[in-house]
């Protein structure tokens, strides 16, 4: 984080050119990245001290080593995602981010640029400007998000938070949900690094802002 | 293990804590419970400090917990009924969960068994069974949800905790009740007094309409359908009442201590 912090620093003194990513954007997107892979590696060790499915995932990739441990991680971490997430939510809503960059999304455009996308004709020349994959995978991840915290909440506080339970049909079927938008923020976040990767000054905007 | 004892918690019972621990913490080191092999980068961030000294970003964690007891203490609404549910809808056949097998779940002779009251009580007598079975009862049909995720909903039925509070002149003023178990290794742990006297805190003498069995705690379990199963205890063999936190089985090897629902 630190490092990042001292090159933002000096990006910003050096060169006046177009911001990308604000630098409001880039620390709650870093935070939460963070927050994101404590939950989901601590969750996990969750996860398997009762698993849902037939499988458990192996304790390499876990965090906590055993159920008290990874609750400990993932009741600290989720202050983190929480707060971090509140202010990316409200300073999205506050500065217009959300509606100028994600909206609108029509069926049309989802599609036309799924085709160029997979044919790799899409462009990447204006970074500022999401495509419609990008608007409709980002506006979905963050309803995700919102989803897997109050279905955590929900879990947590299943009696205080009794109507938020019910809300999701109840505390086992909240269970399913929140693992289900674990599993969807993963496959997220798989696509997502993979584009990052593949399309590398994105990365760099995210990091240094343009 | 000599190494390992050291480590440990006075009071917990090691060799247990090792047993049980084995089910999810195939290699137990205490320092491991921290630390996961592609976490290190992550643990060096948030602490700040070198990722060999994980006992800094142990004793973080263990603030933020007690941080959460806190938040969870205030969250608490007295009032807040846990849902009830119709009888056709009890899990059968109710899971028997504990640190040690059924077979080695406590017998207790009930003629011989007494419950043992003290602390800021008026009354420190001990209780016999007969006597607590006079006392009214009452069922609640309720769902236990355990720490581990699953849950199950049981019939219990018995005395709602706070009558008996009430009628030994317990200082409900005083923060905690400490419940003492007959767990082998010694099971205790504490109940925050609102809780306590929460009208869903029952004394139990009854599962599904019958005498409780040996494998869900005979002769009383207090059934508290706010808290986690870990937090309901059973085989009690003695309550005090005390401002003192005296800790927990579960809640000194790191379980959140409020626990609560």
């Amino acid at each position: 984080m630190t490092s990042l912090a001292v090159s933002d620093h000096q990006a910003e003194t050096a060169t006046p050119a177009k911001v990308i990513q604000p630098v409001w954007v880039r620390m709650v997107h870093w935070i939460n990245a963070f927050a994101m892979l404590l939950m989901i590696m601590s969750g996990w060790q969750i996860y398997n001290a009762s698993p849902l499915f037939g499988f458990t995932f192996s304790r390499s990739i876990t965090l906590g080593g055993w159920l008290g441990g990874a609750l400990l991680w993932h009741f600290a971490a989720m202050w983190l995602l929480m707060v971090n997430g509140l202010v990316y939510l409200a300073l999205g809503f506050a500065t217009g981010r959300f509606r100028k960059k994600l909206l609108p999304i029509t069926p049309g455009g989802v599609i036309a640029d799924t085709k160029a996308a997979l044919t790799f004709k899409l462009s990447h020349d204006d970074l500022s400007k999401y495509n419609s994959v990008q608007k409709l995978l980002y506006a979905g991840i963050i309803t995700v998000g919102v989803v897997i915290v109050l279905s955590g909440l929900s879990m947590w506080k299943p009696v205080q938070l009794h109507w938020l339970v019910s809300l999701f049909g109840g505390y086992d079927i909240a269970r399913y949900v929140h693992f289900t938008c674990m599993a969807l923020i993963v496959a997220f976040l798989v696509i997502h690094v993979a584009l990052a990767l593949l399309v590398p000054k994105s990365l760099r905007a995210m990091i240094i802002g343009r | 293990m000599g190494r390992l004892r050291k480590l440990l918690i006075p009071g917990v019972d090691k060799k247990l804590l090792v047993r049980d621990a084995v089910k999810t913490m195939p290699e137990l080191t205490r320092r491991r419970f921290i630390t996961a092999g592609t976490s290190l980068g992550a643990l060096t961030l948030l602490t700040g400090c070198d990722v060999v000294d994980s006992s800094s970003a142990e004793e973080l964690l263990k603030k933020v917990s007690k941080f959460n007891d806190a938040v969870q203490a205030w969250m608490f609404n007295p009032d807040a009924l846990a849902p009830t549910f119709p009888e056709s809808m009890i899990t059968k056949p109710f899971p028997f969960n504990a640190y040690y097998d059924l077979d080695d779940a406590p017998e207790i002779a009930g003629a011989d068994w007494k419950l043992e009251v003290r602390g800021l009580v008026e009354n420190k007598k001990s209780w016999t069974l007969d006597e607590l079975y006079k006392l009214p009862q009452e069922k609640q049909v309720t769902r236990h949800i355990c720490v581990e995720g699953w849950s199950a909903i049981g019939s219990w039925t018995g005395t709602p905790l706070r009558d008996f509070l009430k009628l030994v002149g317990a200082d409900t003023r005083a923060k905690y009740v400490w419940f003492q178990c007959a767990d082998k290794d010694g099971y205790n742990s504490p109940l925050d007094m609102r809780t306590a006297l929460h009208p869903q805190t029952q004394m139990t003498f009854k599962f599904a309409d019958q005498i409780l069995p040996r494998a869900y705690g005979f002769p009383m379990k207090i059934r508290v359908p706010t808290k986690l199963g870990f937090k309901n205890p059973k085989y009690v063999l003695s309550m005090e009442v005390t401002n003192d936190y005296k800790g927990g089985y579960w809640e000194d090897q790191g379980y959140n201590s409020f626990s609560g629902s």
